[in-house]
């Protein structure tokens, strides 16, 4: 990747995340998760879909985290997918921009928020464009504590069965699950040696790196195994004043920690946040 | 023709028709062979395999999908009702063994809650076909439809010769005045054998085969109601949820008023063993049926 497109990501990044951090103003979002899967996003979109191929041939990015939509719709936002006024419409219900994705929105590939659907439902497609000897690329994105969920082990498992190597994995490690560390409830490490063990072509990569994102896409092998790209990310990240903390999971902001907020994501400033926590465990 | 030679054979004419089973081929042994890349065995995966059948009608196919009738219905009843049901995609199920035809197996295997949980999926289809003969009949219609849709798969030879299948229409064997069987499934050819016992003693009877449960055949439940001085519903099903539950809210929506007796299992699951046995503990064979309808007769 050349300097300028790597430049280019990252200011992207940097707009995707204030597109996050205001969606947290007048009723809240997952800012943490959301946070966590930025580069993910814009690398897929920017490098790995090919927008420009049509119907059966299409490429497909699907988002099993639900939760973490936010980051999507900013994503969209910048790659002119969705008018950028929209996301003022969040929890509207004039619109449906709402906590979780769904196929109202133009680029959403299929509805999520139960954790644990996406990767079968993007097997199934991935099995498709094999049947049809196609070369689309399928990617759907984890979350690491929704690897609590056996479906996704259980599809790894078929998916491995019927060879799709078109199928990629990506899972947004940022240690958390909602208000607690997946290491403190249900651990997880060490994860490469147990998607290894399940028969994938396993990498792990800082998630946040662009360069890291582009060496693991290029080293998706097509050897008849499942590719999983484990991305160790930040929840939170961008933003100190929230970043790994258990109880920065869902946030409601005001409108003046809005504005801190979008200060600290330049390194203008710390914020001073007042709002509650919100916990769920 | 059987159930299998219908589908290999629509499987064949139709690219878009892909079967997929849980590891459950008795109804499928020859379609590996027939349908190759088209016939997918996920294995013993059934929330994975309705993510999958999901995925692939994503692409434009018509999945074809078979497990046992509670596996099926309720280990994957939350992806039928989250990747099936919400986008309203073409996912044929069908289920094994529902009702009574589990036999042996015990409560695990009964899928006597089956019509009442599907039913409750918005834009999901409800099938349940009184023999062989009749399921073929029905499928072509079934499957092409664009609606998901749950099969009650119900693989046993019928004595009776149906009428063609008119979609979401029951098939009114007879009308009468004194009272009208219900029946849905693998009971139709009991209740058929009932209805002439009851004739016998002199009774004027009405027999509905329901086919299709959702949608249900409401003027045909309504006529029988305004026909007939009782109905009565048989089913092998709890009795929340079946056809008891529809007929009541059919006649309730129709703002009428009519004796039902529901024969059904209650709320309790059936106590297992040969099918013959498990009839007639159950009192679902045509004489035990007719002991129970002659107390309103």
């Amino acid at each position: 990747m050349k300097k300028i497109e790597l430049e280019e990501l990252q200011e992207t990044a940097v707009k995707v995340r204030e597109h996050v951090i205001k969606m947290t103003a007048d009723g809240g979002c997952f800012i943490g998760a959301s946070l966590s899967c930025v580069e993910l996003m814009v690398y897929g979109y920017a490098r790995v879909i090919r927008r420009d191929r049509v119907d059966l041939h299409r490429d497909y990015l699907f988002l099993s985290k639900g939760h973490d939509v936010p980051a999507l719709y900013g994503t969209f936002v910048e790659m002119g997918l969705l008018a950028p006024e929209r996301l003022g419409n969040h929890l509207s219900t004039a619109d449906s921009i709402y906590w979780h994705p769904n196929r109202n929105i133009p680029g959403v590939e299929f509805h999520s928020g139960s954790l644990g659907h996406l990767p079968g439902v993007a097997a199934g497609v991935a099995l498709d464009c094999k049947l049809r000897g196609g070369d689309n690329r399928v990617v759907v994105i984890t979350g690491d504590g929704e690897l609590n969920e056996g479906s996704v082990w259980e599809t790894v498992l078929v998916a491995n069965a019927y060879g799709l190597d078109n199928l990629t994995i990506v899972v947004d490690r940022n240690q958390f699950q909602a208000n607690i560390r997946t290491e403190d409830l249900i651990p997880l490490e060490p994860l490469e040696d147990k998607f290894t063990a399940f028969g994938c072509n396993v990498q792990r990569i800082d998630g946040h790196d662009f360069a890291a994102l582009e060496q693991a896409f290029t080293c998706v092998a097509d050897g008849g195994k499942v590719n999983v790209i484990i991305a160790d990310t930040v929840r939170g990240k961008g933003l100190p004043s929230i970043e790994a903390r258990a109880d920065r999971w869902f946030c409601s902001f005001t409108a003046a920690e809005v504005g801190q907020l979008l200060q600290e994501l330049h390194g203008n400033l710390k914020a001073t946040i007042q709002s509650e926590t919100q916990v769920v465990r | 023709m059987n159930y299998e030679q219908l589908l290999i054979e629509t499987a064949l004419a139709d690219e878009r028709i892909v079967v997929m089973t849980a590891e459950n081929r008795a109804l499928v042994r020859n379609a590996p062979a027939a349908l190759k890349g088209r016939f997918i065995d996920t294995g013993i995966t059934e929330q994975t395999m309705i993510g999958m059948a999901a995925g692939l009608a994503l692409r434009g196919r018509i999945p074809v999908v078979h497990a046992l009738a509670p596996f099926l219905t309720m280990r994957a009843y939350e992806f039928i009702r989250t990747d099936v049901g919400i986008p309203h995609l073409p996912v044929k199920l069908s289920g094994y063994i529902p009702g009574f035809l589990s036999d042996g197996n015990g409560p695990t295997h009964q899928a006597i809650e089956d019509v009442g949980i599907m039913r409750g999926i918005p834009g999901m289809e409800v099938y349940a076909p009184a023999d062989e003969a009749d399921l073929v009949g029905m499928l072509p219609a079934i499957w092409s439809s664009p609606a998901p849709a749950y099969v009650r798969i119900n693989h046993k030879a019928g004595s009776y010769v149906h009428m063609p299948y008119v979609p979401g229409k029951a098939e009114i064997v007879s009308k009468g005045r004194d009272i009208t069987l219900l029946v849905y499934g693998f009971l139709f050819e009991n209740a058929l054998r009932a209805k002439g016992l009851l004739e016998a003693e002199g009774l004027s009877v009405g027999l509905i085969n329901m086919r299709s449960l959702k949608p249900v055949d409401e003027a045909a439940i309504v006529e029988a109601a305004r026909g007939s001085e009782r109905l009565v519903t048989i089913e092998d099903h709890f009795q929340t949820g079946g056809l008891y539950s529809i007929v009541a809210e059919v006649l309730l929506r129709h703002r009428m008023m009519a004796n039902v007796t529901p024969l059904s299992l209650g709320e309790r699951w059936f106590k297992p063993g040969l099918l013959g046995q498990v009839l007639e503990t159950e009192g679902f064979t045509p004489e035990k049926l007719v002991e129970k309808i002659m107390i309103y007769a």
